[in-house]
């Protein structure tokens, strides 16, 4: 890899960058300096003034504008003649189809989400265009090779589904900080501000539920002539009191719990409403929506500081009554939004509430807004030491070095004395129902399981497919596209309320699904059984699908965790946004004391009950084994790539 | 000095970074002052780093003209030149630079290093040389020694696609977390001089080719006058030589030192594109690890090299 014996391979390269992020903005620069003339790069998003510290293609003046545009231009001033062709689209859309991909020598990922990272694995794998994948954390990244028949690909190994937390837990059973965000993003902020006619668990069930509901429906409507900070004591009053109150009559939920103290507005607010609470005076002005801040008007500054049970008192009434008074345009079609300050406010301001009601300590805003908007932790320098990677494997796959391809890790704390760590790559994963033809085998009740359970919790969620066609030998079951006739589309929706076994051709124990996305040229064939019964709590969407994975304890496991959801709600009650900035690195428990030579890691599997998914860790006193994110438990015997 | 805060516009630019180091940590950079000698297309992507980290200066020294082979793999020089008319390599950068991060006091210092004192060398809290002659690694780390202050010293190299760092951390008190808790920790680093000094036979058994390929270069370039990188093929021949008498001289087995990897190393002398984020990288974070006081910091060799795709750390203790 002497530095000019690989420009003949690189000069006449056709290269797709898929990303203009933190490893976007690194990698567009190092492919320009490395000798590359012929680069397209797709990037849906604009630029944030969160960007800066670490885009560095982005300047202040730039915040808004297209981050693949501005990322040629950027790069163009210190190498000009080379050809960048910038897409500001998202990379799911259809003009980006397998032909399109087909044009590339290697494709190159810089992506923060799982989902458009499934969608370029198996674009490629159509378009049979090498892959590389890519992905940071903090001082933690990886990156991976994916090339057809020969190295897994992204998909051999099952992803994790986002986060999700039990029903019963956010609405009754708090116990961590993170459900009481959970609790004030998505169920009270959404029910004050959001769309009215969406489900929200957000009051306590009691036994007479239709009656109590319906007051309660009662109780978050502003009435017209009600004075906004007299509103504002009345929400504050029902959600932290009275709602705590009505949850403590059920004996049974407190037996082995510590019982919640309910909080009143009028411990902390004199109930003289003279005084004012905030002066809105500090508030810019008024058509400014961004500038509208609660803790502008109370003079409080410092978003590290973590509030006292007062203090997030007055911050609540405060932003309450700023939606109110300043975006009242807006009430009913909120969504949170983690760069919207007065909606974070609200959030942190609700979750500490909450959380002193229930024993939980509380968090500073900074703390709140990382855990509310699923913040990433990034830097730049992580980001170019990826950059430098990806640009070393792609060399290698432009000049078909396959026996050097790498895996390779970049550690915070070394390894066998490495901080970075290279690892052949592993063979595709046979059973993968991405790059391999077995077919998978689900589980599921025929008789009761409607076509429309299916297609949203199996083949949208879990399949990741998003135009998906369904057939049954040569019988279409259903299918989504631009181009079907009114009668097709009536049809297809009227099977979906069908169950399994009423459908015009019926589906029973013993069928052959085969599933097709169109865009993605996958496809994959599902056996069905049926089954009667499943438990409720692990497996609650009532289905089990297996056959990915080898181990058949991973393929529970598995789908527990998809469907997390609990099992009070038909609603899964959060999922975890898309990551701003990257995927958390996929590794897996490895011994890694083969490492320092021949790069021989020997697998061991993983125990799945030690998961810990929110948490990187790293057993300190064994620097022989580490334990990273483990997105998924690793089959007992991987083969790597001969 | 946690006494003061960060500013509203710090809090906001620096939000994802304080995440990964927290507020203490970013007000310490925001305090720490820099010192870089030698720009090379590592160095600037070092520099980058720091500058979007948020040092609170940077100061840049190398009296260079812009060559064809300074902007081969820095990305901080415009190709236009009508900007670059006029400007010094270190000028130019500094321009680029500025415009990364505006909070960052980027300037640029004119002379000859081995000229300055030790009240130059003080202002800093941080420095960092680069294709320098081993002679000028030596001085400028001993004269960093000497200060009453503690200055943290690196050195960093790239050749070919290989890479060296040199950290001289001297006596460095920091904390780390071992799970739930702050843990303190402390450190004593060897000056430069004392680290090659460590008799070869005294390194563990299967120390890095690289540190000892590496050696034999500085040595030649030395005895023959060299400035750092002024090689080529017609030298191997000369350094293969050189490389027996050392191995003899410190008892090494000539294997230690393959002939293949000392043939890169004089004939591609320029640093390949890509290795230069990754040591560029690893140095950034080794940089902003010392000023925070937080983490493990290298101790006290790091090498990369793209053929194997390894980044290792050496440790130069003397001690078996």
């Amino acid at each position: 890899m002497a530095s000019l014996k690989h420009l003949p391979a690189v000069k006449g390269a056709k290269v797709l960058m898929v990303g203009a992020g933190g490893i976007g903005c690194e990698l567009l620069k190092t492919l320009a300096l490395s000798g590359f003339q012929d680069i397209h790069i797709i990037d849906m998003d604009t630029i944030e003034v969160s960007n800066l510290n670490r885009q560095f293609l982005f300047r202040q003046s730039h915040v808004g504008q297209s981050k693949a545009k501005v990322a040629r231009e950027a790069v163009l001033k210190f190498r000009p003649h080379i050809s960048i062709t910038p897409y500001h689209a998202n990379v799911k859309d259809s003009d980006f189809n397998v032909d399109f991909f087909k044009q590339f020598n290697v494709v190159l990922n810089g992506l923060d989400n799982l989902d458009a990272r499934r969608h370029v694995n198996r674009l490629c794998l159509a378009a049979d265009v090498p892959l590389i994948e890519s992905g940071t954390t903090g001082f933690l990244g990886q990156v991976t090779v994916h090339v057809k028949g020969r190295t897994e690909c992204y998909e051999c190994q099952p992803k994790p589904a986002p986060k999700t937390y039990p029903v019963c837990t956010i609405t009754s059973t708090p116990s961590k900080f993170v459900h009481c965000i959970v609790w004030a993003k998505e169920l009270l902020f959404a029910k004050l501000f959001g769309d009215k006619n969406q489900a929200n668990d957000l009051n306590v069930r009691s036994s007479d539920g239709a009656s109590s509901s319906k007051q309660a429906e009662d109780v978050f409507e502003h009435r017209k002539d009600e004075d906004i900070e007299q509103y504002g004591r009345r929400i504050y009053d029902h959600v932290f009191g009275y709602n705590i109150e009505v949850a403590l009559s059920n004996e049974e939920t407190w037996k082995n719990r510590n019982r919640p103290k309910p909080i009143y507005s009028s411990e902390f607010m004199p109930n003289d409403l003279s005084q004012q609470n905030g002066s809105m005076e500090k508030n810019g002005a008024a058509n400014d929506i961004s500038s509208v801040s609660a803790m502008a008007s109370l003079g409080m500054k410092n978003p590290q500081d973590v509030w006292s049970l007062k203090e997030n008192s007055r911050v609540f009434l405060e932003a309450l009554k700023l939606f109110f008074l300043k975006r009242e345009k807006e009430i009913g079609n909120l969504t949170f939004d983690k760069d919207d300050q007065l909606a974070v406010e609200f959030v942190t301001a609700a979750a500490n509430i909450r959380a002193a009601s229930f024993g939980i300590p509380l968090h500073s805003l900074f703390e709140a807004k990382g855990i509310a908007g699923n913040i990433v932790h990034a830097v730049a320098t992580t980001n170019a030491i990826i950059a430098g990677l990806i640009v070393i494997e792609a060399i290698k796959v432009l000049q078909n070095d396959t026996k050097n391809y790498r895996m390779t890790y970049c550690l915070e704390h070394p390894t066998r004395k490495m901080l970075l760590m290279p690892v052949e790559p592993f063979e595709p994963n046979r059973s993968c129902y991405v790059c391999s033809e077995t077919p998978l085998s689900l589980e599921i009740n025929t008789h009761r399981a409607k076509l429309r359970d299916f297609v949203e919790k199996i083949v949208k969620a879990t399949l990741g497919m998003s135009l998906p066609l369904i057939m049954h030998g040569s019988a279409l079951l259903y299918e989504v596209g631009d181009d079907l006739d009114e009668e097709m589309v009536a049809n297809y929706a009227a099977n979906l309320d069908k169950v399994l076994s009423e459908l015009p051709t019926p589906v029973t124990s013993g069928t052959m699904l085969t599933i097709e996305d169109l865009q993605q040229e996958l496809s994959c064939q599902i056996n069905i059984k049926h089954r009667e019964e499943f438990d409720e709590e692990k497996e609650p969407d009532g289905m089990v699908l297996s056959g990915w994975t080898q181990a058949p304890s991973v393929v529970k496991d598995d789908n527990e965790s998809i469907a997390n959801a609990g099992s009070t709600s038909n609603e899964p009650p959060v999922e975890a946004e898309k990551n701003d900035e990257i995927e958390i690195p996929p590794e897996k428990k490895r011994r890694l004391s083969e490492v320092s030579e021949a790069v021989d890691p020997d697998l061991s599997s993983v125990d799945g009950d030690t998961r810990n998914p929110d948490k990187l860790q790293v057993l300190d006193d064994d620097d022989e084994l580490m334990i990273f994110d483990n997105w998924d438990s690793v089959p007992n015997k991987k083969k790597r790539m001969q | 000095m946690d006494g003061e805060e960060l500013t509203e516009q710090e809090t906001a630019l620096y939000d994802r970074q304080i995440r990964v180091w927290g507020a203490g940590a970013q007000r310490r950079l925001s305090k720490a002052h820099i010192l870089v000698c030698g720009i090379t297309g590592t160095i600037a992507e070092f520099c980058k780093n720091i500058v979007l980290a948020g040092v609170g200066s940077l100061t840049l020294v190398d009296d260079r003209a812009v060559t064809e082979e300074a902007l081969s793999a820095n990305f901080l020089i415009p190709s236009d030149e009508n900007v670059c008319a006029g400007k010094t390599l270190t000028e130019l950068c500094r321009d680029s630079l500025k415009d990364f991060n505006p909070m960052v006091r980027v300037s640029v210092e004119k002379g000859d290093l081995s000229s300055f004192g030790a009240e130059f060398y003080s202002k800093f809290d941080v420095v960092v040389v680069s294709c320098c002659s081993f002679t000028t690694k030596k001085l400028i780390n001993e004269k960093c020694r000497k200060l009453s202050k503690r200055v943290a010293f690196y050195t960093v190299d790239c050749r070919d696609s290989c890479g060296e760092i040199f950290v001289d951390l001297q006596h460095h008190k920091y904390s780390k977390q071992k799970r739930e808790e702050a843990i303190e920790c402390e450190l004593h680093y060897l000056s430069f001089e004392e680290s090659i000094s460590v008799p070869w036979k005294a390194l563990p058994r299967k120390f890095s080719k690289l540190y000892f390929a590496m050696r034999v270069i500085e040595r030649f370039e030395e005895a023959e006058q060299r400035k750092p990188g002024e090689l080529s093929i017609a030298d191997l021949p000369a350094v293969v030589k050189l490389k027996k008498e050392l191995c003899e001289a410190q008892s090494l087995n000539e294997s230690h030192i393959p002939n293949v990897l000392l043939e890169r190393l004089v004939t591609d002398t320029r640093e390949f594109p890509p290795v230069c984020p990754i040591i560029g990288g690893i140095l950034g974070q080794e940089v902003i690890k010392a000023i925070s006081g937080k983490g493990d910091p290298l101790k006290n060799f790091f090498f990369f090299n793209a053929m194997d795709g390894k980044g290792i750390i050496e440790d130069v203790s003397g001690k078996t």
